[in-house]
């Protein structure tokens, strides 16, 4: 463990993987470390998927700027890599006369936000729009940037760039400990001690903590925990726009929005909670959004729940984010990204390269660089199949997985070795079903690259 | 590639199976059987029990068996069958486009028979809250990792249902020397026969908790331990390594669905007539998707029913020409099999009609009528829920071509 990198990462989710991709078209080495055993399995893997323009965020704050950018950025990315997006629209519905005072501020906070082509539309336009939506709509107003995009995708598609082009990358590795020797960052870990020139904090529910063993006491992250509910596919055709209530100051409120896997999604709650971990669903949460969904979207009460789940939002007392940069010491701290992180993602990317540039850091970018492109699907191209037979020999019927696709998620560059990682790379065992039909055959799977199915289901010892 | 057929049947499950065999056997040559497993025989496969095929076959196998046996009878058929073919979408009102290994494909049939039978609902159908470990099981996903991949599951066990099934998960478990904590249902009793619930209370010592709901589920990487509310109020928490959700089924009906057929809400399948027609002409329906769940026995025989139909069909007679007068249940009555009448010419499977109450029953008369003309009582000494009742089909010669029928208590 002799090698000095010039940056290390500190966590490998949507941002820290964005940080670790833009750092990897320079010549400069640099290491990404999670203490997770995958990329994107925290806060990144639990929200609402939505690709957001930033037209609500308080402007000249710096999430206002990062999230306007980075929502260029990762639509460009995602088109190139091939990460599922789908530009739908949102509409915001103002359903009582308060919220319909508040739609002209939104709409010229937008503009404020540089995001334009913002329509309002009377009730009746909404109900041409929508015609599933509830009864008592006042007014809406169409933000047509707003897009939905998978969220797995992301974290994975930068890390595994970052990875084939040169990143070292240190999976289940928490640091514990930092300490400086001679201008040298010394990051403890359970067995060994990565050592590094800089140090870039992205460790979202966490990076209060590293910024603490840094030295410094700026902020506490409390993890907001927001409840999800996922109806079944047959109840996308009741939707086309993302529904956005009126944003309040605690959250952006509960929405319901088609997912690009052709779901309906309901959510999310907004709970502060002292538990990192604590990422369980609650009686209360569920029936909550379950009401709503019945007043938003009165048909979905008649359709099937596919999944529920809950996120944490990385949340500080702060109202923005908390982006510091500490060129004297080499140091910089990407905390409190809240609920923005994968619409800012390359945004943030960006700025801290930029920054890396001003402070003095030798960038000097690769002459070759490799782009990475996520497998494509099998049923949009035919002609994988008749070079693979496995790629039309279905496992998960639900999600129309087959099990050549499989097999690449398991033998990627980053390669999925639990059934969560296998779920967010492929969307194996996400569908309706959750397994009646395919459980057994996807954890046979696993056993031909040595993972028994009974460490997969976490079995207890027999 | 786009191919044409005859007869379409899309399922190789009992009533999938038993539908292609009954057009191969009358000489309908151009019949295509799809199934998206590897193998044919649907979920009997992995249900290692006995009592299978007595109604249907007489004689009495367990699932793999019959499952066996009847993939025996349509390969003698000598019927077209492609497995690892699943269908994906329509093509129009009468083709369906597939995925195999050979690719995509439109398959276009002028019958279509769909017999892709149900499946349970799994944990977050049901909105049970709480963490979301490993160790979370429905009885099929269960049995095939059970049966197919040899793998015990856990070691502790709570079963959520206390139907015929969830007896089945339950004995599953006790055979892989998982111990069964308890059974859970919402209900005031258990709903099997006294003889099952007699033998896991002498054989296994399992306690069966009435009037109680999973409420949560606690556990960090595998379940820990889990929250029982009783209808009383009281909470319980029960430690245990696995939860098995059995039973509370839903059809497989997405294709249908698809295609604007009209369901019903009882059954949550399509609506069929006493021939098993759909609503749209040409497409026809047997099995487990019109009656979740009934024994493969009685799938079959629909699968046998529906290829009469068929015949029928494609020797001209098109049944469609008549009207579909509804038959409609009133709670506590929770569906009726099947669920509309064409013609009083048609007789439905077995010659009687299936019912399902909500609740416990004791001494009930059931009544079908017509606006208020009664046309049918029929007295039942007790129904329990999740457990069929037959009722007579002579009624139906006396039905007039135009009011919806009510069957009711």
């Amino acid at each position: 463990m002799d090698t000095l990198f010039d940056v290390a990462v500190i966590g490998a989710g949507v941002v820290g993987s964005a940080v670790a991709n833009r750092l990897s078209r320079f010549e400069t080495k640099t290491v990404l470390i999670d203490a997770a055993s995958d990329v994107g399995a925290g806060t990144s893997k639990a929200n609402t998927a939505i690709l957001h323009t930033g037209f609500d965020a308080t402007p000249s704050t710096l999430e206002a700027k990062l999230v306007h950018r980075g929502h260029i950025l990762l639509k460009e990315y995602a088109r190139r890599a091939g990460i599922p997006f789908e530009e739908t629209g949102a509409c915001l519905i103002a359903w009582n006369e308060e919220e319909q005072r508040a739609l002209p501020f939104l709409h010229e906070k937008a503009l404020k936000n540089g995001v334009t082509g913002l329509q309002f539309l009377s009730p009746e336009k909404v109900y041409e729009m929508e015609p599933h939506l509830g009864p008592g709509i006042r007014g809406g107003l169409l933000v047509p940037g707003e897009s939905i995009i998978c969220p797995y995708s992301p974290p994975i598609a930068f890390a595994t760039e970052a990875v084939i082009n040169g990143v070292t990358l240190r999976l289940s590795t928490e640091v514990t400990g930092v300490s400086v020797e001679e201008g040298i960052y010394r990051l403890k870990c359970e067995n060994d001690e990565i050592r590094s020139r800089w140090v870039v904090n992205a460790a979202g529910l966490y990076s209060d903590t590293i910024d603490r063993m840094v030295g410094y006491d700026r902020f506490t992250v409390t993890p907001r925990r927001g409840e999800l509910i996922v109806f079944d596919k047959l109840a996308r055709r009741l939707l086309s726009h993302i529904i956005l209530p009126i944003p309040t100051k605690v959250s952006k409120g509960v929405l319901v929005s088609p997912t690009v896997f052709g779901n309906v999604l309901v959510g999310p709650t907004a709970q502060n909670i002292d538990n990192k971990k604590d990422a369980a669903t609650t009686d209360r949460g569920l029936c909550f959004l379950w009401e709503k969904a019945n007043t938003l979207l009165p048909a979905l009460s008649r359709e099937e729940i596919t999944a529920t789940y809950a996120g944490l939002r990385a949340a500080t007392e702060s109202g923005d984010y908390q982006l510091h940069c500490d060129p004297e010491k080499h140091y910089i701290c990407v905390g409190g990204i809240r609920s923005t992180g994968l619409s800012a993602s390359l945004g943030i990317a960006e700025y801290l390269v930029e920054f890396f540039l001003n402070a003095g850091l030798n960038l000097v970018p690769k002459e070759r660089y490799l782009d990475y492109q996520l497998p494509r699907r099998p049923q949009e191209f035919e002609f994988l199949i008749s070079g693979n037979p496995d790629y039309g020999r279905l496992v998960c019927y639900c999600e129309g997985v087959s099990r050549g696709e499989l097999w690449d998620a398991l033998h990627a560059p980053i390669p999925a070795r639990s059934l969560d990682g296998l779920r967010r790379r492929t969307r194996c065992l996400q569908g309706r079903c959750q397994g009646f039909f395919c459980l057994s055959k996807v954890t046979s799977l696993f056993t031909e690259v040595g993972v028994s199915t009974s460490s997969l289901l976490e079995a207890p010892s027999i | 590639m786009s191919v044409d057929f005859d007869a379409l049947v899309i399922g190789g499950g009992p009533a999938g199976l038993s539908a292609a065999h009954t057009l191969g056997k009358y000489g309908l040559a151009r019949t295509l059987l799809i199934e998206r497993e590897a193998e044919l025989g649907g979920i009997p496969r992995h249900c290692h029990h006995a009592g299978f095929g007595w109604f249907d076959l007489r004689r009495v196998m367990t699932g793999p068996s019959y499952a066996k046996y009847r993939t025996r009878l349509l390969k003698t058929a000598k019927i077209e069958c492609w497995t690892e073919t699943t269908a994906t979408d329509w093509a129009g009102s009468s083709a369906l486009r597939t995925l195999s290994p050979n690719g995509l494909e439109t398959i276009s049939a002028k019958a279509i028979v769909l017999a892709t039978g149900c499946r349970e609902r799994p944990r977050s159908a049901c909105l049970v809250p709480g963490s979301r470990p490993h160790g979370v099981f429905t009885t099929g996903a269960l049995q095939q990792l059970l049966y197919i991949n040899h793998q015990k599951v856990g070691r502790r066990a709570v079963v959520i249902g206390a139907e015929h099934v969830s007896f089945s998960a339950l004995h599953s478990l006790e055979r892989s020397r998982t111990k069964v904590e308890a059974m859970v249902t919402e209900l005031p009793h258990h709903q099997t026969y006294p003889i099952f619930r007699w033998l896991t209370s002498t054989l296994h010592r399992v306690p069966i908790l009435c009037n109680a709901r999973l409420t949560q589920i606690f556990g960090a990487k595998r379940v820990e331990e889990v929250e029982i509310s009783f209808s009383t109020g009281e909470r319980k928490r029960l430690a245990c390594d696995t939860v098995v959700f059995t039973g509370n089924w839903i059809p497989s009906h997405e294709l249908p669905r698809l295609a604007h057929i009209e369901m019903d809400d009882g059954t949550e399948g399509p609506r069929v007539d006493t021939g098993l027609r759909t609503s749209r002409e040409g497409v026809f329906a047997a099995g487990n998707m019109l009656h979740g769940a009934e024994i493969a026995d009685v799938a079959a025989i629909d699968g046998v029913r529906a290829a009469q139909s068929v015949l029928e069909f494609l020797k001209g007679k098109n049944g469609w020409h008549a009207r579909a007068i509804p038959i409609e249940t009133v709670a506590p009555l929770k569906w009726i099999f099947p669920n509309a009448i064409r013609s009083p010419a048609d007789i439905p499977p077995r010659n009687h009609f299936i019912l399902r109450a909500q609740t416990f029953l004791n001494r009930v008369t059931i009544s079908v009528s017509q606006q208020e003309r009664v046309l049918y009582r029929h007295f039942f000494n007790r129904m329990v829920p999740n457990r069929p009742y037959y009722l007579p089909s002579h009624w139906i010669s006396r039905i007039d071509s135009q009011n919806p029928i009510v069957v009711s208590l």
